[in-house]
């Protein structure tokens, strides 16, 4: 670990600075019925996540659909509230302990890129008013004149023409370039923090490399951090430093991204490297195709979240009785699976805790 | 609605919503016309009667159910009172309380309806229940009780008909808005608004307001029409103005009959009133397309 960098813009991500620190994040849906809206259980899209983000750093989030990691980014910007339980230091500062003007203040440092880059711009709006709006939000520009210039500033730095497009309404764009008017906006506030919503999954693929290297080189020249979320590690293996696996609510796999691709401990974590087409069409078949469907996280199964569909599967698996250990099996690669204790050096440094459902009434 | 926020012409063009509007709603013929017909409309029913000086009271009963003619170019009614002036100060009655009753309706049912949406939850479920309690009184009731707690004010004094009228009309609307805002309210670009650190007020008001506004538009044109008709349906009752085109429709029809028929008591504020409707639905057609920037040419 070199900590030796100086301060931002860096090259590469800072690991001596963590910008944001999640603890055992949980975010449960209630769902009601009835006609006194009954709570009836809980939708838990985030059941116990943690994980850190250092400064100028990419951090993966991967996983199938449902899993939760759109929830875990939105919980973190504080779209969701409220949080069911734990917490999110963004710089030593818990996030969901702050009210009006902190929060508006910790507006300025995260931001957010999503993926439907059709919806995600107001249609009635003009580029230069979207862009510019949290310019004039947060009184960053004295006057139109000056907001004008930042919005082209902006545009040019994110590949788009500061003076023919600026006039222009969301809808006369293409995909790619629309989601160039939302990185845009994302980073008009210089942010420290972008949470990346899998910012590409409705891009053409020839146009997908295109906003990755934008949101490299802008990561270099402000020394952003990034929450990249993706739903398949192919993406997410260019541009992140490290990954973090989750399965139902929960983080299965976390390492640095060379470690978890050459290296994966998690069967589902392998299940996902195997799903990665290859280009040369005499590469045996994916031996072990992952069967079966994503369990409905109302009501997910006991015991380690992902062994219904796990072929290494044991009896202690499969009940609350006894926990699904963590190990330590490397440096900074943390895998939440009985398999660890096979990896040579392993610790033991945790466990995911069953049985805090208070709705295990069914 | 929209305010022109963005006019800094130094790069390309800089144009307005507003006045790019309104240069989209110009190459509309249909709702070109249909803006001219209202305007003529209004212009002749508001103006004309003061500058001719024309009565549509005096009778005369020398002259009762004259067909048109170059004096009385619309006829006489078979009191002898000048058709002409009567269509048009019953039209000043008509338009006033369709456009004003549908202003009230536009504005508190896109208040209300966007406060529900927004909010949602407890705020909503209060909001709209009560709105469904409205519904579920019978219109005509809620009417003719606004109209005796209005009794003791002057008779054909149109206020409290543009209340009650207003008060039956402004639920569907407070309905439809709810229903765009609380879809809306979950679009990626009004997360972004509040990423960004936008209050509730700006976020309702550059964010969600601007996107219903097409469908506002096309509410409102079709609630002036329905006014108007409701109006005459109050007047044929005894209990709306003095003075209307739907009143004179409404007696119009009583003299229609195969033996001695007087079509032009009915023929002329029927044409009247069908001229308005069209026209506001075709401008308010235009006026929705012109809001929108995707019909861009």
């Amino acid at each position: 670990m070199s900590a030796t960098e100086t301060a931002r813009p860096t090259k590469g991500p800072d690991t001596s600075r963590v910008v944001l620190s999640v603890r055992d994040l949980k975010k449960w849906f209630p769902i009601r019925k009835g006609l006194f809206s009954r709570v009836v259980g809980h939708v838990k899209a985030v059941d116990g996540v943690s994980f850190d983000i250092h400064a100028g750093e990419t951090l993966g989030l991967v996983g199938e659909s449902g899993c939760g990691k759109t929830t875990v980014g939105r919980t973190i910007l504080r779209l969701n509230d409220p949080v069911t339980a734990g917490i999110a230091e963004f710089h030593g500062q818990d996030v969901f302990e702050l009210q009006g003007g902190d929060l508006r203040a910790l507006r300025r440092r995260m931001q957010i890129i999503f993926q439907d880059p059709y919806s995600s711009l107001n249609p009635r709006m003009t580029v230069e008013s979207i862009v510019g709006e949290a310019l004039t939000v947060h009184g960053m520009v004295a006057n139109k004149k000056e907001r004008r210039e930042r919005v082209q500033d902006l545009l040019e730095k994110c590949g788009l023409d500061p003076i023919r497009h600026i006039t222009r309404y969301p809808h006369e764009f293409s995909g790619g370039q629309r989601q160039r008017i939302g990185i845009a906006r994302a980073i008009a506030l210089e942010p420290e923090l972008i949470v990346c919503d899998e910012p590409v999954s409705a891009l053409d693929v020839s146009i997908q490399a295109q906003v990755i290297n934008l949101l490299q080189r802008l990561q270099e020249e402000m020394g952003i951090a990034y929450l990249f979320i993706a739903h398949g590690l192919a993406v997410v293996e260019h541009i992140s430093h490290r990954v973090a696996v989750m399965y139902l609510g929960r983080i299965a796999e976390i390492a640095d991204t060379e470690t978890l691709y050459a290296n994966p401990v998690h069967p589902y974590t392998q299940a996902l490297l195997s799903a990665i087409p290859s280009p040369d069409p005499d590469a045996p078949l994916n031996p072990h195709p992952l069967e079966g469907e994503v369990p409905t996280p109302i009501n997910p199964p006991a015991g380690c979240r992902f062994h219904p569909r796990c072929r290494f599967a044991e009896d202690r698996c499969k009940s609350n009785t006894t926990p699904i250990p963590i190990y330590e099996v490397g440096p900074g690669h943390r895998v939440a699976c009985i398999l660890g204790e096979n990896v040579d050096g392993a610790k033991r440094v945790g466990e995911l805790v069953h049985g805090d459902d208070e709705t295990s009434a069914s | 609605m929209t305010s022109s926020a963005t006019v800094v012409p130094t790069a390309e063009k800089g144009t307005s919503l507003g006045a790019d509007a309104w240069r989209r709603l110009k190459r509309n013929r249909v709702a070109l016309a249909g803006g001219i017909a209202l305007v003529l409309i209004v212009t002749a029913c508001f103006v004309l009667p003061v500058l001719l000086g024309m009565d549509p009271e005096t009778t005369d009963p020398t002259r009762k159910n004259l067909p048109p003619s170059l004096q009385h170019f619309f006829g006489t009614d078979t009191l002898g009172r000048d058709y002409l002036a009567r269509v048009l100060v019953g039209g000043q009655t008509s338009l006033l309380v369709g456009l004003a009753a549908t202003a009230a309706v536009v504005i508190v049912g896109v208040l209300y309806g966007a406060v529900a949406g927004y909010y949602g939850g407890r705020v909503d479920e209060i909001l709209m229940r009560f709105v469904d309690f409205l519904y579920g009184i019978p219109y005509m009731f809620l009417v003719i009780l606004v109209m005796l707690m209005f009794s003791d004010t002057e008779r054909g004094n149109p206020i409290p008909v543009f209340f009650a009228l207003g008060l039956v009309q402004w639920l569907a609307m407070a309905r439809i808005v709810r229903g765009q805002v609380l879809t809306l309210r979950e679009r990626e670009f009004v997360l972004a608004a509040r990423v960004t650190g936008a209050g509730d007020m700006r976020i309702i008001v550059r964010h969600i307001l601007p996107n219903v506004l097409g469908i506002v538009v096309i509410y409102a044109t079709l609630t002036v029409p329905a006014v108007i008709i409701l109006e005459s349906f109050l007047s044929f009752l005894g209990l709306g103005v003095k003075l209307s085109w739907g009143q004179l429709v409404a007696e119009g029809v009583s003299v229609v009959n195969p033996i001695d028929s007087y079509w032009w008591l009915l023929f002329w504020p029927s044409v009247l009133l069908a001229l308005t409707l069209f026209s506001l639905n075709f401008l308010g057609d235009g006026l929705r397309d012109a809001l929108d920037p995707r019909t861009r040419r």
